[in-house]
């Protein structure tokens, strides 16, 4: 019956709450910094300025968000379908076996341009190829995709040192990596964008792969609310029996969210290989795709909220890094501790300060919020 | 002299900017039967709540017996003799009906004693009050009536003297509803005061002393039962006059649009649900299907719309079958004219997080009319919707607005209104009017009877005995998966109740 009920203006629902988890997250990270006895609001400058400060600083950050950005956007495509993809790993680590494999056969006849699609194809594709087992197993067999994802990582993780151990390592060398890309399979920095404001960069990663995560994220825009496709995605993710109504079938919808998923996860993999290291190490993924997860949880699902949460993330990596230099006692497990309170206050507890908002506004301005124009009139 | 059992004086609460109750005030007599009705959203619910320790008032005074009480929690209520009956029952099914009893009024950590104890004063309460029910029985077993009976002696082992009871007969048969209202008489005898809460105007006339009828958080009237009319309390729930039964001509039924032939269907445990049932629904009549909650109605109409498979037997829609093998698509069967207005609209017939528009053309999604190539044609959706809001008179009319912040009776409008505009051939409709607000059930049957003068075969299937007998021209009575019998428009509750319960048409006679 009347359930308690305030409806929050849109600005206050996508700002203002993240907004406050994000503070809180902090404020509970700058107890963790004081008891190893640094200053917290030092370490805060330092973080900032690190990310933000300098132009080298501007281009890392973006540089790490593009991975984000896409690791995000998987999870939320998934999300969407109500699917918890939680192998974005894997899916952006085997599509390094695809990525170094176009790169080294193409990067001493084709131009970067030329090379760069197909590797995108030929990442989306082992991305998605990836996640189709575990969507049919799901689909089909009702394995929950959240155990298959994972136990799909370790394999996708057992592949590829199997691959650059073998066949992908170049002869003689030692190091379980592929050889040094040519030119040809090389990503142009966009490190001169972040000049023509005037800051000065000695050599950072920043690259085109970043105008395609934002292609990307405009893309997946137009697929969850513009598309049929995106439109009985959201059916079944909100409620498969409504989609069962409606004449949706269930094992075509979750084999093809977890493909686009999957896709969006292999891109990730372009970032760090043509982009920064110009080769296929091993680990290069580290961790982004389980950040993407909390990257999604952030932005709530939304191709906005996850570009601007995967440049929170950029800044917590980059920062984070500076801060563990500055500052001795902080050492690189700090960081991960500031970075999983963040998942922790804007993810898990992500409704915690809601009902307190809900009742300030409620009290500030009645007339603007509630249910009384909805419910009065009920006929 | 009659004394007050409770009073509330001046009761306000509201969630948000929602003023659930506004000056409530209210004196319920000692030993008598007191009646609150209301449609949904009336604050009817919020009220109980109040009093029963769910809720604060913002404020206001409660008296329980002349003394103010402070009822903080439902623990505070039952320690003041407040007793409530939950419209869902609050049982663990599994536990026998005497492990249910002393649920959270064990004495002893060791369980030994309090049941011994709790035995003997749950068989002096069975005798004193005609409520026999086998302690030793498990709840699951039960039929629900029964089961309801374990939530009455719940509240009377714990020593209640005033019981709430929250839409009890919503899940009875009609016999079961006459057996429960000689127990709350009997207990009325015995100087228990009751509380009854109904949308139900019959009952309320059938067994309350006294009414009172609330409106949009106020409580409009109170009145004695024997000195008002079903009529005018409809006029003070809804604030206007309202047509109970709906005016409706002879039906003029065609050709057979419809037509279910020895269908059995299962459970997803292996039960069978429906047994072996056959039926024909001709174009340009409604077909009822009676028969309380749970006896196979709600997995026919599953089968037929293709979202359930069936073991064995045809539907034939339009002379041609229907495939039942499971690998039916709802939405072939839509192309084929076959609309479906599902019993559970919250998480079937809609996305409550959708919007509005959205929502209207689910189901319809492959339609080229909302469509430019895989693209969704967002103008025409929301102009289709904006159609149907006028047409179907939704509110509020904004089809930005999400579903779930609709009321019951709008959000089954927004149902309806998808159905039926897209002109099929066959509608099938469960429980057209649950949960959903007097005003709005006039208007949901009004529609329905205008699409069988167009000529569509309708079939609905409610557990609201009144709603079918007023719509239907042919009503089936439907019992354990089983169709027991078929039965004229103007065949008797009586008669009805006594197929629904399952009781054959010979042991009826005698």
């Amino acid at each position: 019956m009347s359930t308690p009920y305030a409806k929050l203006p849109a600005w206050a629902d996508y700002v203002l709450i993240p907004l406050i988890n994000l503070f809180v997250a902090f404020v509970v990270a700058g107890f963790v910094v004081i008891l190893v006895g640094e200053n917290p609001l030092r370490a805060a400058v330092i973080l900032v300025e690190g990310a933000f400060g300098r132009g080298q600083g501007i281009a890392f950050t973006l540089f790490y968000a593009t991975t984000f950005i896409f690791s995000g956007l998987s999870v939320a495509v998934a999300a969407h379908c109500g699917l918890f993809n939680i192998g974005g790993e894997g899916q952006g680590y085997i599509a390094g076996l695809g990525i170094g494999i176009v790169c080294l056969a193409f990067d001493s006849v084709l131009p970067w341009w030329l090379t760069f699609p197909i590797a995108i194809i030929a990442a989306a594709a082992m991305g998605a190829l990836w996640a189709l087992i575990p969507a049919y197993l799901q689909a089909r067999r009702g394995s929950h995709i959240v155990i298959t994802t994972i136990m799909f990582n370790f394999i996708a993780a057992s592949v590829m040192v199997y691959a650059l151990v073998g066949m992908l390592k170049p002869p003689g060398s030692m190091a379980p990596q592929t050889r040094t890309f040519l030119e040809g399979a090389q990503l142009p920095k966009l490190n001169w964008v972040i000049e023509l404001f005037g800051a000065k960069i000695r050599s950072a990663p920043f690259n085109v792969s970043s105008l395609l995560a934002l292609a990307m994220a405009f893309l997946v825009w137009v697929l969850i609310w513009r598309t049929r496709l995106g439109y009985e995605m959201r059916t079944y993710g909100h409620s498969p029996k409504a989609a069962r109504y409606a004449g949706i079938s269930e094992i075509r919808i979750i084999i093809i969210a977890m493909m686009i998923s999957g896709a969006l996860a292999g891109m990730m993999a372009l970032n760090p290989t043509m982009g920064d290291q110009h080769n296929v190490a091993l680990e290069f993924v580290s961790g982004a795709g389980f950040v993407g997860i909390a990257v999604a949880l952030m932005g709530r699902l939304h191709p906005v909220g996850i570009v601007l949460a995967a440049i929170l993330f950029g800044m917590l990596y980059q920062g984070g890094a500076e801060l563990a230099f500055e500052m001795p006692a902080i050492s690189r497990d700090m960081i991960v501790i500031i970075q999983g309170l963040v998942i922790l206050f804007a993810g898990a507890l992500e409704h915690m300060f809601r009902p307190y908002v809900q009742a300030l506004f409620a009290s500030l301005s009645p007339k603007s919020v509630g249910m009384e124009a909805v419910k009065g009139k009920g006929a | 002299m009659a004394q007050a059992a409770i009073e509330l004086i001046g009761i306000d609460k509201s969630f948000g900017a929602v003023r659930a109750n506004r000056d409530i005030n209210l004196e319920i007599m000692r030993g008598t039967i007191h009646g609150i009705v209301g449609e949904n959203g009336a604050g009817k619910s919020t009220l109980m709540s109040i009093l029963y320790g769910f809720y604060q008032a913002d404020s206001g005074e409660i008296r329980v017996g002349g003394q103010p009480a402070s009822i903080k929690t439902p623990n505070d209520a039952i320690a003041l003799g407040i007793g409530m009956v939950h419209q869902h029952f609050m049982l663990v099914d599994n536990f026998s009906v005497l492990e249910n009893v002393i649920l959270g009024a064990e004495s002893d950590a060791l369980l030994k004693k309090s049941i011994a104890k709790a035995r003997s004063e749950l068989e002096r309460l069975e005798r004193e009050y005609g409520l026999e029910v086998d302690p030793d029985a498990v709840i699951e077993e039960l039929p629900v009536g029964l089961q309801q009976r374990v939530e009455i002696l719940k509240a009377l082992y714990r020593g209640a003297e005033i019981l709430i009871l929250d839409e009890p007969t919503g899940v009875l048969t009609p016999a079961e509803a006459d057996h429960l209202f000689r127990i709350l008489r009997q207990l009325k005898e015995q100087g228990k005061t009751i509380v009854l809460i109904t949308h139900k105007l019959r009952e309320i006339m059938a067994i309350t002393d006294t009414v009172s009828v609330m409106r949009q958080g106020t409580m409009v009237a109170t009145r004695e039962t024997r000195k008002t009319t079903v009529e005018e309390l409809a006029e003070l729930m809804v604030g206007r006059r309202v047509l109970l039964r709906v005016e409706k001509g002879e039906a003029k039924a065609g050709g057979v649009k419809l037509a279910v032939k020895n269908l059995t269907v299962k459970d997803s445990r292996g039960v069978t649900m429906v047994d072996d049932v056959s039926f024909d629904v001709h174009a340009g009549e409604i077909v009822g299907i009676a028969g309380v909650a749970g006896n196979g109605q709600s997995e026919l109409l599953e089968a037929i719309s293709g979202i359930r498979h069936a073991v064995s037997g045809s539907v034939m829609l339009d002379g041609k079958p229907i495939d039942l093998t499971g690998a039916a698509d709802p939405g072939e069967l839509r192309e084929r004219g076959l609309a479906h207005v599902p019993e559970d609209r919250h998480h079937v017939g809609l996305v409550l997080a959708f919007e509005e528009n959205e929502n209207s053309i689910l189901g319809y999604q492959d339609d080229e009319r909302y469509l430019k190539g895989p693209f969704l044609d967002i103008d025409a959706i929301r102009d289709d919707a904006r159609d149907k809001i006028v047409k179907y008179d939704i509110r509020p009319a904004d089809c930005r607005l999400k579903t779930a912040n609709f009321s019951g009776g709008n959000q089954q409008k927004i149902v309806l209104a998808r159905e039926m505009e897209q002109d099929p051939g066959v509608l099938i409709v469960g429980q057209p009017t649950r949960g959903v607000d007097v005003g709005a059930i006039e208007f949901i049957h009004k529609r329905l009877i205008a699409m069988r003068d167009q000529g569509k075969a309708v079939l609905v299937v409610s557990v609201e005995l009144d709603e079918i007998r007023s719509l239907s021209d042919r009503i089936l009575v439907m019992f354990a998966g089983r169709i027991v019998g078929e039965r004229g428009p103007d065949a008797t509750e009586g008669e009805l109740g006594l197929l629904m319960a399952g009781v054959e048409q010979r042991e009826a006679a005698e």
